[in-house]
């Protein structure tokens, strides 16, 4: 697809082509045999039905851009050699078009999980709970702005790169938090979804492996991405303190701290190389209680130092609560506004709990239930407010 | 290469910056547009009259008919506008970011259709 758009310089045109080059591999491959190069010969097929179609539709500008795009074939032919490194090249090109600043943040993360995820517009309507119809008009719309309004297929150059960058990674993180956190539904985690993003991290780290933010949001993702199974023990939602440490993916955290000592060695810190070190100190501890709560704490610090957020003084409120306790811990969370979060509301209904305040307990669990939209995560906060009453 | 509708837009019976700003204003944008034009990238620049400026012209039976204001009332109106010819929308917003500091309003980009559009 990437290698097509760029080629045709048309996204619709280039889908089209695709799905016809498809069309025609599965008649004839059954009989003819699967050919050498599979991936070879869709971008080969793909490209002649799309210069078919814009000799045929025959327009006489479309006629010179089917020659002009012959000529340009023919050229690139002779440059085979390089065939690996401009398909990379068209990946990265491909993700900076979908999350072009001049479209909308929803229509950024559709477009990229239809283009660059393969996901179908039904599966990304239904992980966004919207009508199919509505997705489609979405992606179609995002697809003819790209085209009528000029929208490059290029990477930015180097004076717009950050910033255009924090938008790639953006949206390569809420593919993975929308995966890891379902935010709604029966299910706990969306496998493919974190998948899509862990690999769309990949790709983003060895196209562009000199920026560190890049990196440090790969690690981050291995890290949580580590304790998915054990977050989900027997169908039920089970904290960080609680999980079966056996069972995280070690592979996973292996190679989160290979990618964060090339951070440490740059030491250039960003957002994500921060949580990403919070997350390896988690990792770090062979058993809750051996957690070095001060490290993250000064990791948080710095986090909101260069990057202040509600989300992250939350955090931080939970490590201060491990150190110095609950109490100076809900003073700090009583300054944070954060009324729609339901993970703000758990946090506090925590320290409630712990300060022996059970009634106020109580019924900070029972708002957090309320904004809570995904099942387990509002069964495990339903069974900590059963616990409450119980004692 | 791509044309591209830079719009100043200006909420409608909002009032006019004081003198001293107005003058900063003029002269940044006159001096932007000296700078489009060495980057051979401008068409065109003018500013418009208030909307109430308007005349609209439309069929009715057969006939054309005069109706004195704008078009549409609405909440945001067009002050003037820029056309530049450039590569792509990023090159296009390049300037229309000068624009906008320069006028501290909001810059409206559209891109205009093309021959086999």
């Amino acid at each position: 697809m990437a290698v097509l758009t760029r080629f045709l310089g048309d996204i619709s045109l280039a889908e089209e082509a695709v799905q016809e080059a498809y069309a025609t591999a599965l008649e004839r491959w059954p009989k003819a045999g699967i050919p050498p190069s599979p991936a070879g010969w869709i971008i080969a097929t793909a490209r002649n039905k799309a210069l078919d179609r814009l000799r045929r539709e025959s327009t006489r500008a479309d006629r010179e851009r089917a020659a002009q795009l012959l000529a340009d074939q023919e050229e690139s032919e002779e440059q085979e050699e390089s065939e690996e490194h401009d398909v990379r090249d068209d990946h990265l090109r491909l993700i900076f078009t979908c999350c072009h600043p001049a479209l909308a943040s929803e229509a950024q993360l559709a477009l990229t999980l239809r283009l660059l995820g393969g996901l179908t517009t039904d599966e990304i309507a239904r992980a966004f709970l919207v009508p199919v119809s509505t997705m489609a008009q979405r992606i179609s719309r995002a697809k003819a702005k790209i085209r009528d309004a000029g929208i490059p297929y290029r990477v930015p150059e180097v004076a717009e790169l950050p910033a255009r960058l924090r938008a790639v990674l953006m949206v390569v993180y809420l593919i993975f938090n929308e995966g890891y956190s379902a935010s709604s539904g029966d299910q706990l985690v969306r496998p493919d979804f974190c998948d899509e993003a862990i690999r769309l991290g990949r790709q983003l780290a060895e196209l562009l492996p000199e920026e560190s933010e890049v990196i440090g949001l790969l690690a981050l993702m291995l890290f949580i991405d580590a304790r998915r199974d054990a977050r989900a023990a027997g169908g039920n939602f089970v904290k960080l303190a609680d999980q079966d440490r056996d069972s995280w993916n070690q592979l996973h955290i292996e190679e989160g701290r290979y990618l964060l000592r090339i951070c440490l060695e740059r030491n250039r810190p960003g957002p994500y190389q921060l949580q990403a070190a919070i997350n390896a100190v988690h990792c770090d501890a062979p058993t809750t209680a051996d957690t070095d709560w001060q490290q993250i704490l000064m990791l948080y610090d710095q986090l909101m130092a260069i990057a202040p957020s509600p989300v992250v003084a939350l955090n931080r409120a939970v490590a201060v609560a491990e150190l110095d306790g609950a109490d100076r811990a809900l003073r700090l969370v009583d300054e944070i506004e954060l009324p729609q979060y339901h993970l703000f509301h758990a946090v506090r209904a925590d320290f409630l709990r712990r300060l022996g305040r059970s009634a106020d307990a109580a019924a900070e669990y029972q708002i957090a239930i309320e904004k809570c939209a995904n099942k387990m995560e509002r069964d495990f906060l339903v069974r900590q407010y059963r616990s409450l009453a119980d004692k | 290469m791509k044309q591209y509708l830079l719009s100043v837009c200006y909420p409608a019976g909002g009032s006019q910056p004081a003198p001293a700003a107005l003058r900063k204003i003029m002269s940044d944008v006159t001096a932007l547009q000296k700078e489009m034009q060495s980057a051979g990238v401008w068409v065109f620049s003018g500013g418009l009259h208030a909307a109430d400026s308007a005349t609209v012209l439309r069929h009715q039976n057969g006939d054309i008919v005069l109706t004195d204001g704008p078009f549409v009332e609405s909440k945001e109106q067009i002050g003037g506008i820029t056309i530049v010819t450039v590569a792509d929308l990023d090159a296009a917003l390049f300037w229309a970011r000068k624009l906008a500091s320069a006028t501290t309003t909001p810059i409206e980009v559209r891109p205009f259709t093309e021959y086999g559009d």
